[in-house]
């Protein structure tokens, strides 16, 4: 991705419509380069409104950018559009949605579901061969024996088996890239490690390539090899996960991670600290450094300029006035 | 450190050997058993659980706001050596808000959308106090600046207010007739990471300055290590281990404590690689016989399937487990937390 933009047109108000006001857009996604390698686990980190699922949907191609270029094994998908270009897209990009329990069709069967990308992309010759394909899937996804599913409902299965089954059908059409955004989120603690490793085997055994999008740092350090973490439309800090989780450099990271609770409470050594105030909306886009309002190491140039991203190490940006020198 | 069990102080809320059913048309499903606990002014307590734990099915019992179906079955809940009239919606009138008073997690489906923030907060002042228009408008000002908002902004509709702040007017609300019991019903899950930080700081700090008792119902036990200084856990329907939070986190007793500790990724601990704990939580219509947990634990032996574990005091807490009772000597698995 090299400069990704999505601006959404502002409904605005009733008052500015009927005057024909110019209306200014939302910037969800401003600027942003991202790189995910073959087999790459790579994780979007960030709060409510910073962007990060309009990233997947626009890498999934669900939204169109209003400016930048989208690379995909190095041919520019950017305007890909129409039947059936997207749909050779689509097998090669697949994306699991959040909420396992709206994106399964209730009235078909598990085999169905999962089948339904094959079919639609016509990718076996015969009933056998989808069948096993199916099975495959299920059973990669940790639903076994796959049999025993085929003729359920989602309704017969628990919220961790409905993701399972929402995985599986990504994976029956063999993709090289998945976006996952929240995957994980609506379970409970239980079941949630056991998504984390199957999505987690995935890329061993299939060499697949991740886009796992989460508001929770430990999950992203957990799973991801490296983690880009977004605020108001743009990667403020992107490195291993590692270096953001151990060694982060921009002010926003290092808030982000004082404010998540330390699972053990021996470590929780400081206690919670929290940054003041709120994300501003995108609509209202602060001057210069949009995390400047907020920052609590903030300098008067932060509010004129937008700090470019600069290396702080290998394979490790950030874009922080205080880090440039 | 706050010890779990018996203090010289009275305890403000006793719960003893509460059970509860939920009817359908011709079947009782068991949503508690035999739960018992007792909290004490001041104390911040966690109940931790997965979805069908019957965590917020305990603390809607004991704000006596219980679905018309739900039926206790047994046992019953004291508010300060008293018993509390539960299943009486009307003779519970007197204690809710007065004695113990509830913020929930959807703050904008509690909120009246229609009306100003300050009037709701100022609502419960004058029906539960007797306030005056002017008193309990003053009062719901002083709330709102004890919860880390301008008065002036008290003039906002829900709507205009973000998730936090819709949070803090709900706990403004909840502190509005002194009560001595605040219940938080996952309070921060809907929140994101830095505005539940924010919460959680405000909850801790009013605790402090206003002696409350909380109990904080979750299913995220790493909000409950920064928030309070007791966890209870449960699984369904029963509690299953009861302690000292740091105690707890150091030295899980229950495989089923250990098991969700261990499900947590933790980068300060290095422990990247999770354990996820096998199986799904059983459902309400077909609990496992004897220990519920059974089903997936690891450690099961022959006695779980047939007898239900005891909440047997163990230490400094209580753990309902048949590797730790009275039978047998020592711990067949050792802790390796």
């Amino acid at each position: 991705m090299e400069n990704l933009q999505v601006h959404f047109a502002g409904r605005g108000r009733i008052l500015d419509r009927v005057l024909a006001r110019p209306v200014a857009a939302v910037r969800a996604v401003d600027g942003i380069d991202l790189t995910i390698g073959r087999g790459e686990i790579v994780a979007v980190v960030g709060e409510s409104g910073s962007g990060k699922s309009t990233v997947g949907r626009v890498i999934t191609k669900l939204i169109q950018p209003t400016g930048g270029k989208l690379f995909f094994a190095g041919r520019d998908v950017t305007s890909v559009e129409g039947f059936s270009a997207l749909r050779s897209y689509r097998h090669r990009v697949q994306m699991i949605f959040q909420d396992a329990y709206q994106a399964l069709n209730p009235r078909h069967t598990i085999f169905d579901i999962v089948a339904e990308g094959v079919r639609s992309l016509r990718l076996v010759a015969d009933d056998d061969e989808l069948a096993e394909r199916v099975a495959g899937s299920l059973s990669s996804a940790g639903l076994n024996p796959p049999e025993d599913f085929f003729a359920r409902f989602p309704h017969e299965l628990s919220g961790g088996q409905r993701q399972r089954v929402v995985i599986a059908g990504a994976l029956a059409v063999e993709p090289e890239l998945i976006v996952a955004d929240e995957p994980v989120s609506m379970l409970d603690v239980s079941i949630r490690a056991q998504i984390l490793q199957v999505l987690t085997e995935l890329r061993t055994q299939r060499n697949m390539a991740l886009l796992f999008i989460t508001h929770d740092l430990p999950v992203a350090w957990s799973i991801a090899d490296r983690i880009a973490v977004m605020y108001l439309g743009r990667v403020v800090e992107v490195g291993t996960a590692d270096q953001i989780t151990f060694n982060p450099r921009h002010p926003y990271t290092i808030a982000l991670s004082k404010a998540t609770p330390k699972a053990h409470p021996a470590t929780a050594s400081e206690a919670i600290s929290a940054l003041d105030g709120e994300v501003p909306s995108a609509a209202r886009m602060p001057t210069g450094c949009r995390f400047h309002p907020r920052c609590p190491v903030a300098v008067d140039h932060c509010g004129k300029e937008d700090p470019p991203a600069v290396a702080v190490g290998p394979n490790h940006e950030a874009a922080c006035w205080l880090l440039t020198k | 450190m706050n010890s779990a069990f018996p203090k010289a102080a009275a305890a403000i809320l006793e719960v003893v050997d509460l059970s509860l059913d939920y009817k359908l048309a011709n079947i009782s499903l068991p949503a508690l058993r035999d739960i018992s606990f007792q909290i004490h002014a001041g104390e911040a307590v966690a109940l931790v659980g997965e979805s069908g734990s019957g965590k917020t099915t305990t603390a809607m019992t004991v704000a006596g706001l219980l679905s018309p179906n739900a039926k206790v079955t047994s046992g019953e809940v004291r508010y300060r050596g008293k018993r509390l009239p539960i299943s009486d919606e009307e003779a519970m009138r007197p204690h809710r808000w007065n004695d113990l008073s509830v913020v929930f997690q959807g703050a904008m489906n509690a909120l009246n959308p229609v009306q100003r923030v300050i009037k709701q907060i100022a609502e419960p002042c004058s029906l539960k106090l007797g306030m005056t228009r002017d008193e309990a408008m003053r009062r719901a000002r002083e709330l709102l600046e004890l919860v880390g908002i301008s008065a002036e902004r008290g003039a906002a509709y829900p709507h205009e207010l973000s998730g936090g702040m819709r949070q803090r007017v709900m706990i403004a609300m909840a502190l509005a007739c002194h009560p001595s019991i605040v219940i938080g019903d996952e309070p921060t899950t809907a929140l994101d990471v830095i505005t539940q930080a924010q919460i959680l700081k405000l909850v801790t700090r009013l605790r402090k300055e206003l002696n409350l008792a909380l109990i904080l119902i979750t299913h995220d036990l790493s909000v409950v290590a920064e928030s309070c200084d007791r966890v209870m856990i449960m699984y369904a329907g029963r509690i299953i281990e009861d302690g000292d939070v740091a105690e707890i986190f150091e030295n899980p007793r229950h495989p089923y404590t250990r098991l969700l500790i261990e499900s947590i990724p933790d980068p300060t601990e290095g422990k990247r690689v999770l354990k996820p704990i096998p199986g799904d939580p059983p459902s309400l219509r077909n609990r496992p016989s004897g220990c519920a947990f059974r089903t997936r634990c690891p450690s099961a032996m022959d006695i779980c399937a047939v007898e239900v574990p005891f909440l047997e005091i163990e230490q400094s807490g209580r753990v309902a487990c048949h590797l730790y009772s009275a039978g047998s000597q020592e711990p067949k698995v050792k802790s390796n937390v």
